[in-house]
């Protein structure tokens, strides 16, 4: 659609015409204020909502900042759900999802890029092309065989199904390919096989790509939403995003959101500080593939 | 094709279809094998987990479209192709696509121009710039239940800070959860909220992969900036916009956090992957909800074919 946007030539080229306003809005810092505003403001508005009694953030005319700092809604959002489980649990889910993921993604690009395999390149196609299957499609067949598994509210019936990466592998294979092949195969004259080649080798040179796959798939395990959703109907067993969605479904709406708005900033706030931390890596992970060479 | 088939010119090459042109020296020594086994068991437990978890639940859903189902229960009636006819003749589904189809032409739209406009006043070099990117980042990688709830208190008619806003300067707040239309257009909004910052952050690269001396050139023959961005920049960024338009209309189209944390019943969000959540999850109807998502996986193969093929072929690559 965008692709085919020839524009006709505007007759009146005053201070108003579109394209002046779009050169205009380009060019201006107040554009950029006003964007990181339109971003940061929310967020901002959540915490200090999460530390707002009911009475001040149920009101016509709310006040910027909270009467007090006391952390009297997570307590109490501790108190009617057990929060501290659901951390537990989105923190185990994350861990053990993660970690899968990076090293079942970092052996197939190895596998991809130095094991000899007749027709590698149609294995990978066929990898890659598992990005093109959203998860939403799967999730009613994966619903059924897990928990006729037995794997409802069971960590291994969260963790299993996201375990397969496409991403991942798509990424690390880049990173492999790039490697002067120099290095693998003085490693190989020396008498390494392919599992010393991997570890001490392949797997060190590439630790900034490894990093990246690691962090881009802990913010996808954390904020993962609709399988923990429909796998788990036991309280003890939910995650963070979907102990909230129960806790907003048992609250009154209105005299819920001081709770829910602290039930956020315990989702948010963590990736926020891990992203801040290390934006460039996350940046550069999601929108890798992106811009061709 | 080897036959020997002599042009103008050229000495007619004698190549009889010898087996050794086509087969590789690879005798299955000690070696190889050692090889092929490494190589399944390096990449056989991932590859396993897709073919599972990916690949096994679209042909699953072909097989349970083809049942009235209830979840849960054993017993399960072939009906051929009842559901299919359901859904193409039920009343509601004419709703269903046109929500599909605003929210993601929508969606996809104002991300992709919000996107670049963001891109465009980004890419200079001046201090707190790499803090303005990361920013605008910042919201994509969030939970998308987290961000929704923080907006249903935003959107609150009675007690949200919109309305606060929207009343200070006169105006009324609408029912925002109410009217159907107006919670379509809030997830929208939320959507794009959430979204931009990865079309803008794409787009800031595309633009700093633009040439330098192709903007001088532009801006010694005397173009305007505007002239040399719809002349110079706009198309050496079309297959940035064309990668853009294929993921953002592949993540538009698989939506749900937002949806399901804003309008948990989907009243006027109902897109085609909700109303196969409500239908599979909510109404326990196994074998119609299998069928919405079969439905939408074809959708979304002959989105991409056709996307691959005809678009691709109008995009200028530098």
């Amino acid at each position: 659609m965008t692709v085919t946007m020839e524009k006709p030539e505007p007759r009146a080229a005053g201070p108003l015409a579109p394209r002046n306003l779009w050169a205009a809005a380009a060019t201006s810092y107040l554009t950029i204020v006003l964007v990181v505003l339109v971003v940061a403001l929310p967020l901002i508005w959540m915490i200090l909502a999460s530390f707002k009694a009911p009475s001040e953030l149920i009101t016509t005319s709310p006040s910027l900042l909270p009467d007090s700092l006391a952390p009297t809604n997570y307590v109490e959002a501790a108190r009617r759900a057990p929060f501290g489980r659901f951390l537990l649990n989105s923190v185990i889910v994350t861990a053990i999802g993660a970690g899968i993921k990076v090293i079942l993604a970092i052996m197939t690009a190895y596998a991809l890029v130095y094991v000899r395999f007749p027709f590698k390149n149609l294995i990978f196609a066929g990898i890659l092309a598992t990005l093109m299957v959203p998860p939403q499609v799967s999730v009613l067949p994966n619903f059924i065989l897990i928990s006729g598994l037995g794997g409802a509210n069971t960590y291994w019936g969260i963790i299993l199904p996201g375990l397969g990466t496409g991403f991942g592998t798509f990424l690390l294979r880049q990173q492999l390919l790039a490697i002067p092949k120099s290095l693998t195969e003085a490693a190989e004259i020396d008498g390494a096989g392919h599992w010393r080649r991997l570890w001490s080798i392949v797997v060190p040179v590439s630790a900034p790509t490894i990093a990246t796959v690691a962090l881009v798939s802990i913010v996808f395990e954390w904020n993962e939403y609709l399988w923990p959703l429909v796998i788990t109907s036991d309280p003890m067993m939910m995650t963070l995003p979907v102990g909230l969605n129960a806790l907003r479904n048992s609250e009154s709406s209105a005299l819920g959101y001081p709770l829910l708005m602290a039930g956020s900033v315990a989702i948010i706030v963590p990736v926020l500080i891990v992203f801040v931390a290390l934006q460039r890596y996350i940046i550069a992970g999601l929108t890798q593939g992106a811009v061709k060479d | 094709m080897s036959v020997s088939t002599a042009k103008s010119g050229e000495a007619p090459i004698d190549d009889p279809p010898s087996p050794s042109v086509s087969i590789r020296p690879t005798r299955f020594g000690p070696r190889e094998r050692r090889d092929f086994l490494v190589f399944l068991a390096f990449a056989g437990p991932n590859i396993l987990l897709i073919i599972l978890f990916s690949y096994r639940p679209v042909i699953q859903n072909i097989q349970y479209s083809l049942l009235n189902w209830t979840l849960g229960s054993s017993n399960a009636t072939a009906i051929g192709i009842g559901n299919y006819v359901e859904f193409l003749t039920s009343p509601g589904t004419l709703d269903i696509l046109r929500i599909t189809l605003v929210f993601t032409l929508v969606t996809v739209g104002g991300s992709m121009v919000l996107g670049l406009l963001i891109a465009l006043a980004l890419n200079r070099r001046i201090r707190g710039i790499g803090l303005a990117r990361a920013t605008v980042f910042a919201p994509y990688v969030l939970s998308g239940v987290g961000v929704g709830f923080v907006w249903q208190l935003i959107f609150d008619p009675a007690i949200g800070i919109l309305g606060v806003i929207l009343r200070s300067v006169g105006l009324s707040n609408p029912e925002w959860f109410r009217n159907p239309n107006l919670t379509l257009v809030m997830v929208i909004i939320v959507y794009i909220w959430k979204n931009m910052g990865y079309a803008a952050v794409i787009y800031l690269a595309g633009l700093q992969a633009v040439p330098k001396d192709l903007l001088e050139a532009a801006s010694l023959d005397g173009a305007s900036s505007s002239r040399t961005f719809r002349s110079v920049v706009w198309p050496l960024l079309s297959p940035t916009t064309f990668f853009l338009v294929i993921t953002t209309i592949l993540s538009s189209l698989q939506a749900f956090d937002i949806i399901q944390a804003m309008t948990p019943l989907g009243n006027g969000t109902t897109t085609l992957i909700y109303e196969s959540y409500l239908q599979g999850f909510i109404n326990t109807r196994a074998g119609y909800s299998a069928t919405i998502a079969t439905i939408l996986f074809v959708l979304l193969v002959i989105f991409t074919i056709v996307q691959l093929r005809f678009v691709e072929r109008r995009v200028h690559y530098s």
